[in-house]
């Protein structure tokens, strides 16, 4: 399940969510990302997300799938935020469930390394001189990103 | 064609979205950039480095040159930075 939204979430809300009524679930991994105060040794005040419409919701549904295909998940969840956010508010939850701990907490790794380099998200930051700079791409996250995508990761 | 920005492409051109009528000039995404580049000092800054501005058409990412027609929806837009 995906979801793309302004407002926060509660992560134990979701979670009841997906358990409540069942037993067969053996492993919960949840991944909440936050609005932190600094970026590359700046000072950040604020956060504003912008999105595609759409293509947003697409992109993270295939992201999504391809999880379920490669890992034993019983549950999913990926909720995103957008718009504006102070510091410490959450901007992203990633929820995996699974019979044992291995592919949750895969799955849940894999899910925000692809999120981050394939779902239509920019971040713009403020800053306490009052300015604004969009964030940019980053070669670590491409690079956590490829390593999904070597075969020896892949589940025979 | 429906053409649609995002981010700093949105901010320079001052334009989410526009309407281009199709043609046969335009009948590609190479050939749409190249006419984006002749439109002006902001279009011609915006696209002067395609390293960092992805296409998208009808909502999925593309590489290479890709066909176009009239419905399409074609979205220009930086390296995404979400999560």
């Amino acid at each position: 399940m995906i979801r793309v939204q302004r407002d926060i979430f509660d992560v134990g809300k979701e979670i009841d969510g997906l358990t409540r009524g069942r037993t067969d679930i053996g492993a919960i991994v949840s991944f909440i990302g936050l609005v932190r105060d600094f970026n590359d040794g700046a000072e950040v005040t604020g956060l504003s997300l912008e999105h595609y419409p759409g293509m947003t919701e697409k992109e993270l549904e295939k992201i999504e799938k391809e999880a379920r295909e490669r890992w034993e998940l019983q549950e999913s969840l990926i909720i995103h935020r957008h718009g504006d956010m102070s510091l410490g508010e959450p901007i992203v939850l990633v929820i995996t469930a699974s019979p044992h701990r291995k592919d949750a907490f895969e799955a849940a790794h894999f899910l925000m390394d692809w999120l981050k380099t394939k779902a239509p998200f920019w971040k713009r930051e403020m800053n306490a001189d009052g300015q604004e700079n969009w964030v940019k791409e980053r070669e670590g996250d491409l690079m956590a990103a490829n390593r999904w995508s070597s075969k020896t990761n892949e589940r025979s | 064609m429906k053409v649609l920005y995002f981010a700093w492409l949105k901010a320079k051109l001052q334009m989410n979205e526009e309407t281009v009528p199709w043609s046969k000039e335009l009948g590609d995404t190479d050939s749409l950039v190249r006419w984006m580049k002749s439109r002006g000092p902001a279009f011609a800054e915006v696209f002067s480095d395609l390293e960092v501005v992805r296409i998208a058409v009808n909502q999925e990412y593309i590489t290479g040159n890709v066909t176009l027609s009239e419905n399409d929806e074609v979205a220009f837009f930086p390296p995404v930075t979400g999560g």
